[in-house]
């Protein structure tokens, strides 16, 4: 059981480096932008890959009426996410604590991942949602108006994940550092559940 | 007489065969040969070019940047010319570049572009190049590529023993020509003899920014003093100067200063009188010189007169001039890798002179003089001749060098580039140019490291190299691949203007440090607007400012009233754009200057004094995006006791 908690412990510690690496990535490449322009989404805020890369989005976003990228404090998410990912952090790291000394058995390692995943699919959905509104949302002065073949005015949701060409770019959606590293110390909190398990599996026909 | 015949028609055949075969074979590896060629020189699309070449643009006074071994033209910086393409010498804040002693001067013929150097190799941080006519020295900055610095050289005339710098940038070094009077003075012109003196001036370049101040200036004897180059590695500390005309005349110069055997190669020992100069050394005299400085925060040049400079006599600092005999009128002065040999490619000469700095200091050490020269040593020819290339062709006017110890030297009346080696002075190879060469480049030139692989040789006639283009036609240059024993003509290219010299190097250090764009946070233009906001009309009196700014895709503000006849009108344009390579231009209707072109995050300036009453459209001239089209605006003129009231706007809010 102490190994076990101890993988919990540095599972739940990976999700500190949200702190400090992206979780998330949108870049966006077009002819005329060999170098891609890029958008870093932080649990606390959306920075350009480059020094002027938001500016210059937003530059060209106006033609189309798109808003402009939200700043920390114009997105309720952004204070939000740091406490909630704070918190799971010193959940995961007591929970482990716990299981190290006995006080827990490997179902709250479960429970850990449960909830962990629960919160991140909300996050992603409230994510995806902002997308949806930063995409379709357009001022209807824009100075460019595009419209599918059936009329009604074309979105520019960016992709959750993956590729997708809006117009003359290129937009590539996929998870940064922070992200990888949460997903790995998520994976390690399952991995411990199933050592736990196992572990205790194997000690019962011995009893 | 059959049999004749039939031996004949046998012979005939044989004859036919052979050269059927020859020439089948001939064509095919010619062909083989020239795509093999095409090879060499293709840079495909989207790929780099190995080595920038930056080409003199002679009488056209600026500076072009090319790459190879493309040959593809990247761009023309503007130096001494004015440049109506994008303002410069147009716009308020570069008008002050082009100020000299004599006022405004739109026009410069450059020659030497020189590439700054540490511990004797390139470091491709600045660019120095001369201008011949008004003397003068320029500082292109390699991170923007742009002119930053000007500076007139006083005393001097026909500045083109000029640009070349020391092995750690500690001088860029600017001779004569043309010997003038010193101070200049009114007097009778065939006085020259004894009266007239050329001056070699040491401006020595601050290490960190590179700012340049003249330190000193050595007032030699009347002689026109043509090419120089340091002394680098054990010669470092002199630099070296040809000189033609010793015979001091000043009238029909192609008979009367081609009399002498010999002219003189000057050994200046600058470390000596740098020293002397430190210790209080020298004179101050009266002088009248612009300094010129760009800023590339305030986005404006400042143009200031210098009042005094320092001369040195070379009599007063012992051992710190020598003159070493070199035959007929010698024009390129040019050292090699090593720093020992000093070769003087006397153009009327049949041989190649090469002096030993050895032998030279060997020379000064014994004493062995053949005589002075206004009490400057003349050393003697056999004591300081390291070896002469024999009748290597007609007309040699430079050198360059390779990283194996070989020497490339153009030949100008016999149009063609000769290779020799160092040391044993043969003849290795020659190789025709199309026509008349002057300079050659190889990248990596006046260093101790050249970087070798190519060779490009500028030449002074064009004719038939390209389509023909009427009377007046670009100048030709030709690529040479320096790899083999044997040199192989590569590649034609059309330079721009009348190119003398170029500087050459590597690409990727420069590559690295190029700007994309000037930030706006760090814009201190005194009439800059940093936002849609921040932008105003103002009047003083006559002076109308307007604080104007560009961004994809409008002027704000974008319509002007209440300016009148007699008007001084100020367009302060800055572009927000902080993106690569989204320039903004800017015209109006009638007015008597040239456009701007601003780049992201800068301030032009552009003043325009109305002559017409009405309403004048003014637009941005660079197709800057989708909408560039609509990105216009209108002035509105009206007539002088007019009671039209100033305001502006942009959209809706009047």
């Amino acid at each position: 059981m102490k190994k076990t908690s101890i993988i919990m412990i540095i599972g739940s510690l990976l999700l500190l480096g949200l702190f400090k690496f992206p979780l998330w990535n949108i870049m966006l490449g077009a002819p005329q932008y060999p170098d891609p322009l890029g958008m870093n989404i932080y649990i606390n805020g959306i920075q350009g890959v480059s020094e002027f890369d938001i500016q210059n989005i937003d530059g060209l976003n106006h033609y189309i009426g798109m808003k402009t990228i939200p700043k920390p404090e114009e997105m309720w998410e952004f204070s939000l996410f740091p406490k909630v990912i704070l918190g799971m952090v010193v959940l995961g790291v007591a929970i482990g604590i716990l299981g190290f000394f006995g006080k827990v058995n490997y179902w709250f390692f479960l429970g850990w991942f449960l909830l962990m995943s629960v919160l991140g699919i909300l996050g992603m959905y409230d994510f995806n949602n902002w997308l949806i509104d930063y995409g379709s949302n357009l001022d209807p002065h824009a100075i460019i108006k595009v419209t599918n073949p059936d009329g009604t005015p074309m979105s520019y949701k960016p992709p959750l994940l993956g590729f997708q060409k809006l117009l003359n770019f290129d937009v590539t959606s996929l998870p940064h550092i922070g992200g990888y590293l949460m997903f790995l110390g998520m994976s390690l909190t399952l991995f411990a559940f199933w050592l736990g398990r196992r572990g205790t599996l194997r000690k019962k026909p011995m009893n | 007489m059959k049999q004749i015949f039939k031996i004949s028609t046998v012979f005939l055949m044989i004859a036919l065969a052979f050269a059927s075969c020859n020439n089948g074979k001939s064509s095919k590896s010619n062909s083989a040969l020239s795509s093999n060629v095409a090879e060499k020189v293709y840079v495909a699309p989207g790929e780099y070019d190995e080595f920038y070449a930056f080409i003199s643009g002679g009488y056209s006074g600026n500076l072009t940047v090319y790459g190879l071994p493309s040959g593809r033209m990247f761009k023309e910086i503007p130096v001494f010319s004015q440049f109506p393409t994008n303002g410069y010498g147009y716009s308020e804040e570069t008008i002050p570049m082009l100020n000299t002693s004599h006022g405004f001067i739109p026009w410069g013929d450059a020659h030497h572009p020189d590439i700054s150097q540490t511990n004797g190799e390139l470091d491709g941080r600045f660019i120095f190049m001369n201008e011949n006519n008004t003397p003068r020295i320029a500082k292109i900055d390699l991170t923007t590529f742009e002119t930053t610095e000007i500076i007139e050289v006083p005393n001097s005339a026909g500045n083109h023993s000029s640009s070349f710098v020391t092995e750690n940038t500690e001088y860029v070094v600017a001779g004569t020509r043309f010997s003038v009077p010193i101070p200049q003075r009114d007097m009778p012109i065939n006085e020259y003899k004894g009266n007239f003196q050329g001056a070699l001036s040491f401006i020595a370049v601050e290490p960190e920014h590179g700012g340049m101040e003249i330190k000193f200036q050595v007032l030699m004897p009347g002689f026109n003093y043509d090419l120089s180059h340091p002394g680098r590695g054990k010669s470092h500390g002199w630099f070296f100067f040809t000189t033609y005309n010793t015979e001091e005349a000043n009238s029909l110069l192609e008979v009367n200063a081609s009399q002498n055997d010999k002219d003189f190669i000057a050994a200046v020992n600058w470390k000596k009188i740098e020293d002397y100069v430190n210790n209080g050394g020298g004179t101050m005299m009266p002088a009248e010189y612009a300094h010129n400085v760009y800023d590339e925060t305030t986005h404006k040049a400042t143009s200031t007169i210098i009042k005094e400079v320092r001369v040195i006599n070379p009599s007063e600092v012992p051992g710190a001039v020598y003159f070493l005999p070199t035959p007929k009128s010698p024009h390129g002065c040019d050292v090699d890798p090593t720093g020992e040999y000093i070769v003087g490619n006397g153009k009327l000469s049949a041989n190649l002179t090469v002096h030993s700095f050895t032998k030279m200091l060997a020379a000064i050490e014994g004493k062995k003089f053949d005589g002075e020269a206004y009490g400057i040593p003349i050393l003697k020819f056999e004591d300081v001749l390291a070896g002469s290339v024999e009748q290597p062709g007609l007309g040699p006017l430079h050198t360059e060098f390779d990283d194996k110890g070989n020497a490339y030297t153009t030949f100008f009346i016999s149009s063609e580039v000769v290779k020799w080696k160092l040391g044993t002075w043969e003849v290795i190879d020659r190789k025709p140019t199309y026509y008349s060469v002057g300079h050659l480049t190889i990248p990596g030139g006046n260093s101790r490291k050249p970087q070798g692989k190519y060779m490009f040789a500028m030449n002074k006639i064009t004719k038939d190299r390209y389509l023909p283009t009427g009377p007046e036609m670009e100048h030709s240059a030709q690529l040479y691949d320096i790899t083999g024993d044997k040199m192989e003509l590569l590649l034609d290219f059309p330079t721009h203007g009348e190119p003398h010299y170029a500087a050459a190097m590597r690409a990727d250090i420069i590559k690295e440090r190029s700007k994309k764009i000037y930030s706006l946070a760090e814009n201190k233009h005194e009439y800059a607007a940093k936002s849609d906001a921040d932008t105003k009309v103002v009047r003083q009196g006559n002076d109308v400012h307007i604080y104007m700014t560009t961004i994809r895709s409008h002027f704000a503000p974008d319509n002007i009233e209440g300016i009148k006849i007699g008007d001084k009108v100020y367009f302060h344009v800055t572009n927000l754009e902080q993106d690569f390579d989204v320039p903004h231009g800017f015209a109006v209707l009638g007015q008597n200057n040239s456009e701007l072109l601003i780049m992201p995050g800068q301030t032009k300036t552009s003043v325009w004094e109305p002559t017409k009453v009405g309403v004048w459209p003014f637009y941005c001239t660079d197709f800057c995006s989708a909408l560039h089209q609509e990105m216009q605006g209108y002035v509105r003129v009206s007539a002088k006791d007019s009671n039209v009231p100033l305001k502006w706007s942009l959209g809706d809010d009047f």
